[in-house]
């Protein structure tokens, strides 16, 4: 499996890119001890001037280098975070439904017909803005408008598993309902969800964004939302402010999605092959 | 008839295939004393599966009645039910189908011993290893996966997760009918071996005349929903009354030749 996702060209570059968000999240705190919303220099600083300062700063004499490497702790944590919830939650809806069927579905389904019917960044939006902006609530809030998807897959799985003849087997040698929906039903309804995690990883980094860039993020973090929001001001005297985390942005759904589609590569060569 | 260890009665069960009512059962009646074999044999279609699925409660008949030890099996519910299936078993007939594709052998087997409190935890390993020595294979497979072994020990595993909970009666729904010959002879003698060791009843499902030869101690033939013949196996194949009968004997003429021999 290994192998095989190593093979493909994409799969290598995402998963570089991805590595190097990872190192830069996990070394944030010894490369930049300092605060990264403190002041660092000179204000509106152009890049490449002061070396020890090598991106410059922005309207506030903050550094931006420091924004960037602490910045992709908060997108992978949140990224990561609520495209989690909202797979669990959705695959735990999905199954029940799928699983016990009758009203039970019905409700189920509705409800998540409810939710999927508000685009999921209003939604966020709205639910931010009446619980306060902290990292927790962010996280929930993206996962509000994120977890139908996962749950509609699981369902539809769920519903051609419960006919096969090992769920027949099971209920035959007495094993109670509950345990059949999430230990033989679940883990086989899993991969074509797993396959859409990466979707759902790119779509919270990008939701998460999007909330900062509206001053809606966790006001004690640094984010790159927020830094492209803070260097919209000053958009035509000093772009890199808005473009430096711009780019990390792209890079980092970028890398999402190629390790996200190797990763759905490699297990259908596996499976033709098998 | 309270000697019987299953009887069905009246059993009626009607699907809708394309808006279109039809009847899978249309009173259906047998019974199985204990320690017998009973096979039920028809063509595709007649409704044999849908008896067994019906007597495992894996579909709900419309009407019939089916009592297992003296209780009314449909009557059951919930707890009640799962603890009945302790003593009423079932062997599909494609065992790949038929377990988890992520399950080993030993998580197989030790499911219905969990479930039904048969051995306590520590002792089921070594449970384990002895149903898999009683079904003829080797306690060291217990680690495989369902996909590593072969077809024919993959049905042996299911005999062995059946028997598990010391069940009175196994269903078998063409348990042996996807193996090949050899493989299906050997498998044939196992179950007439625990027959025999435990007082099993089988209610034996198939369309090849030569197993119903070789197991059973009475035939019920189906076809179109009923049951059309009753009878020793003998006289089912040696004098068929029935229509369906007929063409069963006649569509078999493996058996006619090795009889000659």
């Amino acid at each position: 499996m290994s192998r095989l996702f190593l093979r493909s060209p994409e799969a290598v570059a995402g998963t570089i890119i991805l590595a190097l968000l990872v190192a830069m999240a996990l070394a944030a705190p010894w490369l930049f001890p300092r605060d990264p919303l403190a002041i660092a220099g000179p204000a509106m600083l152009p890049p490449f001037q002061d070396w020890t300062i090598p991106l410059g700063t922005d309207r506030l004499g903050r550094d931006v280098l420091s924004g960037l490497f602490h910045g992709a702790r908060t997108s992978l944590a949140v990224g990561l975070a609520a495209a989690a919830t909202s797979i669990v939650v959705g695959v735990l809806v999905g199954t029940i439904a799928g699983f016990a069927g009758g009203w039970v579905d019905e409700v189920l389904m509705r409800v998540t017909d409810a939710f999927q019917t508000v685009p999921g960044f209003l939604l966020a939006l709205a639910f931010v803005s009446v619980a306060g902006p902290s990292l927790g609530v962010v996280v929930v809030a993206i996962a509000l408008g994120a977890w139908t998807q996962p749950a509609r897959i699981t369902r539809a799985e769920v519903l051609s598993i419960r006919e096969r003849d090992y769920v027949a087997g099971a209920r035959v040698i007495g094993m109670h309902p509950a345990e059949i929906a999430f230990r033989e039903v679940l883990p086989n309804a899993l991969p074509p969800v797993l396959a859409l995690s990466s979707v759902i990883v790119a779509a919270a980094v990008l939701t998460e964004a999007a909330l900062s860039f509206l001053g809606l993020g966790d006001p004690n973090r640094v984010t790159w939302g927020g830094m492209i929001a803070e260097g919209r001001a000053v958009l035509r005297s000093a772009p890199f402010l808005s473009i430096v985390p711009g780019i990390a942005l792209v890079l980092t759904v970028l890398g999402v999605y190629l390790v996200g589609e190797g990763a759905v590569e490699a297990s259908a060569v596996k499976r033709g092959n098998a | 008839m309270s000697a019987d260890l299953l009887s069905v009665s009246g059993l009626t069960k009607r699907f809708s295939r394309g808006g279109k009512a039809f009847a899978a059962l249309d009173g259906v009646d047998f019974a199985i004393a204990p320690g017998e074999t009973l096979a039920l044999v028809g063509p595709s279609g007649s409704g044999k599966s849908t008896v067994a699925r019906c007597i495992l409660r894996l579909v709900e008949p419309d009407a019939g009645k089916i009592r297992f030890e003296g209780q009314d099996l449909l009557d059951l519910r919930g707890a009640a039910l799962r603890s009945m299936r302790a003593r009423l078993q079932m062997v599909f007939q494609d065992p790949l189908a038929a377990f988890n594709p992520r399950a080993t052998v030993a998580r197989l087997i030790n499911d219905p011993l969990r479930i039904h409190d048969v051995a306590r935890r520590a002792e089921r390993p070594a449970a384990i290893a002895s149903l898999l020595e009683r079904v003829g294979l080797s306690p060291d497979l217990a680690t495989r996966h369902v996909h590593e072994i072969s077809g024919g020990q993959r049905q042996r595993v299911a005999i062995a997760r059946a028997i598990a909970t010391k069940p009175r009666l196994i269903v078998l729904d063409e348990a042996v009918s996807a193996l090949d010959v050899s493989v299906r002879a050997d498998v044939l003698k196992l179950l007439k071996a625990l027959q025999d060791e435990d007082g099993l009843a089988y209610l034996f499902i198939t369309h090849d005349l030569g197993v119903v030869r070789a197991v059973a101690d009475r035939v019920a033939v189906m076809d179109a929903g009923r049951i059309v013949e009753q009878g020793a196996p003998s006289q089912i194949i040696g004098a068929p009354s029935s229509a369906t009968a007929r063409a069963l004997v006649a569509a078999a003429p493996r058996l006619l030749g090795s009889e000659t021999v």
